[in-house]
């Protein structure tokens, strides 16, 4: 990498280094690295518990892959991916409670018996019992409503603060709207007291590991898929509409067609993020999909590194745990510590933790250069 | 026909809310472009105030009338000093500022709730403001409602008078519509700025003050107004005072009528959907100004 | 560029490998196979202390209830220390934030029993997260004191439910009401499990005791525009309301209520989520002499309530007014300390074991367990609500009421 001898002409090169032979293998080794960390070393020193807080936390870094796709690469800052994480989760859940009705030999959810209208299952939850059918949904619902929508939007032009407002006002919408139907999605309480997961029992530990691996390997196949998005030429031209909306579509392309796909891959990858979330955690609601879970949907990666895989991921899984573990120590000071976290990463340093190094560096070439000038 | 008449009123002071709260974006977002999460914090700045002011001010009425222009310096204080801070580091960047003001809230919410104690807390409305006026017919106008409704117009019509005659308003309209161009002319922009968003933050503590009358006093309460804020300006179109205004009666009707035949519930997504559906059609909201992009 | 991505690809093909293997070995018990395989609670009862765990939300939205619900419970902690503890062993209190979310509720209950290894656990407000912890603490055994009033039907055997259910606070505000001659009613309440519950209860009711209901409507949680539905009551004609609004949104209401010109003497409102901290954040401008069901005021007469509140406001502050879900946590620890004694063990089943017919004299009077449904008998009280804020008794049901969450003993709730 760069050497302690500094020039103007070196900071340039920092941004972009050559690739050497040692860089080549970096990005594998580190992704190796934390496969091995993740798959192997993980479930042996954690205990049960721990392990299932971190199947929770790797939930929302599969979220932050792709709004690091969205955001950091594309500039769509997507304020509503608690829709896609509750899509998914919903999917999925309604497919787990129907699975475990039928194995008590019940034909109603346990909430529609004791809340429900009607002694029928409401004809949009019927499919549902089709275990692929809902695995295909859990994905595909959230894919296809984020295609609308960013049709629609993008088609129009709409952009920037607009579309964040948009998606929160979507969030809001949802949110509402499962609450209002009580009978048929559980109301504020969700759907809870799920059992079973494709016929293995959530409550024995064993099967609460074989939920912690799912999820480590779909988040390292969803990485290393980013990964390749982002290097490949429509990974060039996602952050060419980032930077510059109008040039791109001067040189003949169409940006609302490439937004939209980083927008519904990043969709996609939310919805599976729910659909994993609910046997791990046992449990999906509107709490998890209004406007403030959709922001911090964001936050974790704002904070390592909206534009960095590797800093969102660890952003979303670092922020996930002091909120866990520093909220109950501190409530109040959490809640401080949390907003200057926000102004601090987001506003005095953008590229998150994740460009940290790449700052000091700068700085201390800075001042080493404005030391000369004195 | 009563029916229809009690609704039109409820709707246009539903409307009148609507128009107060988001009266300071139509300056802070609107014209300056700014996305600050912790306007609804203001708000709730001045609704403290009212509660502080009557710890000593004991006749409400008197407290309600001095709390308004106290409210309006606390809360437009609070936004010069927020501007002056941070988001003036940050006009290049709208969407981080959506963020960081984002956590500027959390951390007045939390602030709040230190010092105030995380309960809600009341206020004594004045007696006047507590009853209504009947028309006969089984017509009745609520007068907190009509103290709101004025109060918003009221500051529609100032607000209106600074923008359009004055050397200052004369200013603020130069720097919306070009930046470059109203610097090189001699205009300090960044004292443009920071007194825009000092009368901008200022209406959100007008706003608060007027609230006490209608609801909550609590950490949060500013939460349950930010998003709503938001829409009536991005319908309204940026820049322009007319479009809120008319966008927030709208809302507000639509609202009560649609609340009034099925539930509030679906009222509240049908109005979201109406809004997305809306921005379909006029992607840059009712009016809009010629301006430089906002993002 | 191209060996970057086949060095990447073959590193994929191990990684799913790895994966794959790791989660093929690792099939565990089957579904409908016998789950009591699961570990149970695994409390740690060695030491000198033993740990208990206060569940509540100490920040976002609902810490506004659920601080003063953690007050209480840790009164009772150390009042019961302070006179030798149970068992011989000192009490230790282990605070989790539930965050007002429910997926963090499950979290930190596992936390508490997994990690902390607790012999009991208080605590939980809303529905929503008890029904997010409850297979938690079903999966290991571990033993929950909810202390709020409920929406009912529910019966876990690791849940102890110290709040009224619905037989012993709605039921006798309708037989109160009907008394009263106010037989129509307008409900309103806010869109979540407990009041629409309510309402079906109360429909089922006014059906069988030829009581009207005109209209029914519900708000999202925390809303605060009520103008709407003000006009609906308004123009309802109904005798009273029957609120069950939670939270901000009582606020709103009743200032809208107020200045619509509805008086409490006009169509009284009947309150089952307002308490003596909700009164002191509306005020009394817009409550006075409005109605509320609850099992314990701040008022009730008795030593024993006395003493409770001179501890509390010792504790917390003169102002601090106590309330129904206070003191139902407040008892929740000595009802358990009772259990274990009689149990002679913290063991889960012995405890349960004894819990029946033990008899406490608690605050709200005499409340008694019932081992069949693990909730309490409980006096069911209708106040008012006076000039100073304080809720005063107008009625009360004479004696406790026996528990019946499903309402089975009531002909006319069969079909619910």
């Amino acid at each position: 990498m760069t050497t302690s001898t500094t020039s103007p002409a070196k900071k340039v090169s920092v941004a972009q280094p050559p690739v050497s032979p040692l860089e080549r293998f970096r990005v594998p080794a580190a992704f190796l690295a934390g496969a091995v960390l993740l798959l192997g070393i993980a479930p042996l020193v954690l205990s049960d518990f721990r392990l299932n807080l971190l199947a929770k936390y790797l939930c929302y870094a599969i979220v932050a892959v792709g709004v690091s796709l969205a955001w950091g690469r594309g500039g769509l800052l997507v304020l509503g991916q608690g829709v896609f994480f509750g899509l998914g989760g919903y999917a999925m859940a309604m497919h787990l409670k129907l699975a475990d009705a039928a194995d008590t030999g019940q034909a109603l959810p346990d909430f529609m018996q004791l809340y429900g209208t009607s002694d029928a299952l409401p004809w949009w939850w019927k499919p549902f019992a089709n275990p692929a059918f809902a695995l295909a949904m859990t994905v595909v619902l959230p894919m296809a409503v984020a295609a609308l929508l960013g049709f629609l939007v993008f088609r129009r032009r709409v952009k920037g603060a607009y579309f964040a407002i948009l998606s929160q006002a979507l969030a809001a919408a949802l949110s509402i709207w499962l609450i209002g139907q009580q009978a048929t999605t559980g109301g504020t309480n969700g759907l809870t007291d799920i059992q079973g997961f494709f016929g293995y029992s959530l409550n024995d530990p064993v099967n609460q590991r074989m939920v912690y691996l799912i999820i480590v390997v779909v988040l390292l196949l969803l990485m290393a898929a980013a990964r390749q998005l982002f290097v490949s030429r429509y990974g060039e031209l996602l952050v060419a509409v980032r930077d510059c909306e109008e040039r791109v579509r001067f040189l003949g392309y169409n940006p609302a067609n490439v937004k939209l796909i980083a927008y519904v891959v990043a969709a996609g990858m939310a919805g599976l993020a729910g659909a994993l979330f609910v046997p791990a955690v046992g449990i999906i609601s509107p709490a998890l999909i209004g406007i403030v879970p959709s922001i911090g949907f964001v936050i974790g990666a704002a904070v390592g590194g909206r534009a960095s895989l590797v800093g969102a991921v660890l952003g979303a899984i670092a922020v996930a745990w002091a909120q866990s573990t520093l909220s109950d120590a501190f409530p109040a000071a959490w809640t401080y510590a949390q907003g200057l976290l926000f102004i601090v990463a987001v506003g005095f340093l953008p590229g998150g933790l994740a460009s940290l190094p790449t700052v000091v560096r700068n700085r201390r070439t800075t001042t080493a250069r404005s030391g000369e000038a004195a | 026909m009563t029916v229809i008449l009690n609704q039109s009123f409820t709707g246009i002071s539903i409307g009148a809310v609507l128009l107060l709260i988001a009266l300071g974006l139509t300056l802070t977002f609107g014209q300056m472009g700014v996305i600050n999460m912790a306007h609804g914090e203001f708000i709730m700045a001045g609704a403290y105030t009212t509660y502080v002011l009557q710890k000593s001010i004991s006749s409400a009425g008197v407290s309600l009338l001095v709390a308004l222009p106290v409210a309006f310096l606390v809360a437009g204080a609070m936004g010069a000093l927020l501007e002056w801070l941070l988001i003036r580091r940050l006009y290049t960047r709208p969407l981080d500022t959506l963020l960081v003001t984002w956590g500027v809230s959390l951390m007045l919410q939390q602030l709040a709730r230190d010092v105030f104690g995380a309960p809600n807390v009341q206020t004594h409305a004045p007696d006047l403001l507590t009853g209504n006026i009947s028309l006969g017919g089984g017509i009745t106008l609520a007068n907190n409602r009509l103290f709101i409704l004025g109060l918003a117009l009221l500051c529609v019509l100032g607000l209106t008078l600074i923008l359009r005659l004055t050397p200052l308003g004369r200013r603020v309209r130069a720097v919306v519509q070009n930046r470059d161009l109203a610097e090189v002319s001699g205009i300090a922009t960044e004292r443009v700025d920071r007194t825009t968003f000092f009368i901008g933050s200022g209406l959100a503590g007008v706003a608060g003050v007027a609230l006490t009358l209608v609801g909550p006093i609590g950490p949060t309460m500013g939460t349950n107004y930010i998003v709503d804020a938001f829409l009536v300006v991005v319908v309204g179109g940026i820049g322009q005072l007319k479009g809120s205004v008319i966008t927030a009666f709208v809302l507000g009707v639509l609202q009560s009528v649609l609340e009034y035949s099925t539930t509030v519930s679906v009222a509240k997504v049908a109005v979201l959907v109406a809004i997305v559906a809306f921005l379909q059609w006029r992607p840059q909201g009712l009016y809009t100004l010629r301006t430089r992009s906002l993002a | 560029m191209s060996g970057l991505s086949i060095s990447r690809r073959g590193l994929l093909a191990g990684v799913s490998a790895i994966g794959a293997s790791a989660a093929l070995s690792a099939c565990g018990a089957k579904t409908g196979s016998d789950t009591s395989s699961g570990s149970g609670a695994t409390a740690d009862t060695s030491g000198s202390t033993v740990k208990v765990g206060l569940l509540n939300s100490l920040s976002g939205t609902m810490a506004i209830s659920e601080v003063t619900v953690h007050n209480a419970l840790l009164l009772a902690v150390k009042e019961i220390n302070a006179a030798g503890g149970v068992l011989g062993k000192k009490l230790k209190p282990i605070s989790q934030d539930g965050a007002s979310d429910w997926p963090t509720f499950a979290e930190k209950a596992e936390a508490l029993i997994k990690n902390d290894e607790v012999v009991a656990t208080f605590g939980c407000w809303t529905s929503a997260s008890r029904k997010a912890v409850k297979p938690v603490f079903e999966r290991y055994k571990s033993l929950l004191f909810y202390p709020v009033q409920y929406e009912g039907l529910e019966q876990s055997p690791y849940i102890f439910y110290i709040g009224a259910t619905t037989n012993q606070q709605i039921v006798p505000a309708l037989d109160y009401l009907k008394k009263q001659g106010l037989t129509k009613l307008y409900l309103v309440g806010s869109d979540y499990v407990f009041p629409r519950t309510a309402n079906k209860i109360i429909k089922a009711y006014a059906k069988a005791n030829g009581m009207e209901v005109l209209g029914e409507d519900y708000a999202p949680l925390g809303s605060t525009e009520f103008s709407t539905i003000t006009n609906k009551v308004k123009d309802s004609g109904a005798d009273a309301v029957f609120n069950t609004l939670n939270g901000d949104s009582n606020v709103a209401f009743f200032k809208e209520y107020k200045s619509a010109g509805l008086t409490a003497k006009k169509m009284p409102v009947l309150s089952v989520s307002i308490a003596e901290e909700e009164v002191k954040s509306i005020g009394t401008q817009y409550l006075q002499d409005q109605l509320t069901a609850w099992n314990y005021y701040q008022t009730t007469p008795g030593a024993a309530n006395e003493t409770f509140v001179k501890a509390y406001q010792a504790a917390y502050g003169a102002g601090k007014p106590t309330s129904d879900p206070m003191e139902a946590a407040y008892i929740s620890v000595y009802l358990w300390k009772a259990m274990v004694e009689k149990a002679g063990s913290f063991d889960v089943a012995k405890v349960r074991a004894a819990a029946d017919g033990i008899v406490l004299d608690a605050p709200e009077g005499k409340v008694t367990v019932d081992g069949a449904t693990q909730h309490v008998y409980k006096t069911a009280r209708i106040g008012k609500v006076g000039s100073d804020g304080l809720i005063t008794e107008v009625w009360n049901s004479g004696k406790p009421v026996k528990p019946d969450p499903y309402l089975k003993g009531y002909s006319w709730a069969s079909g619910l």
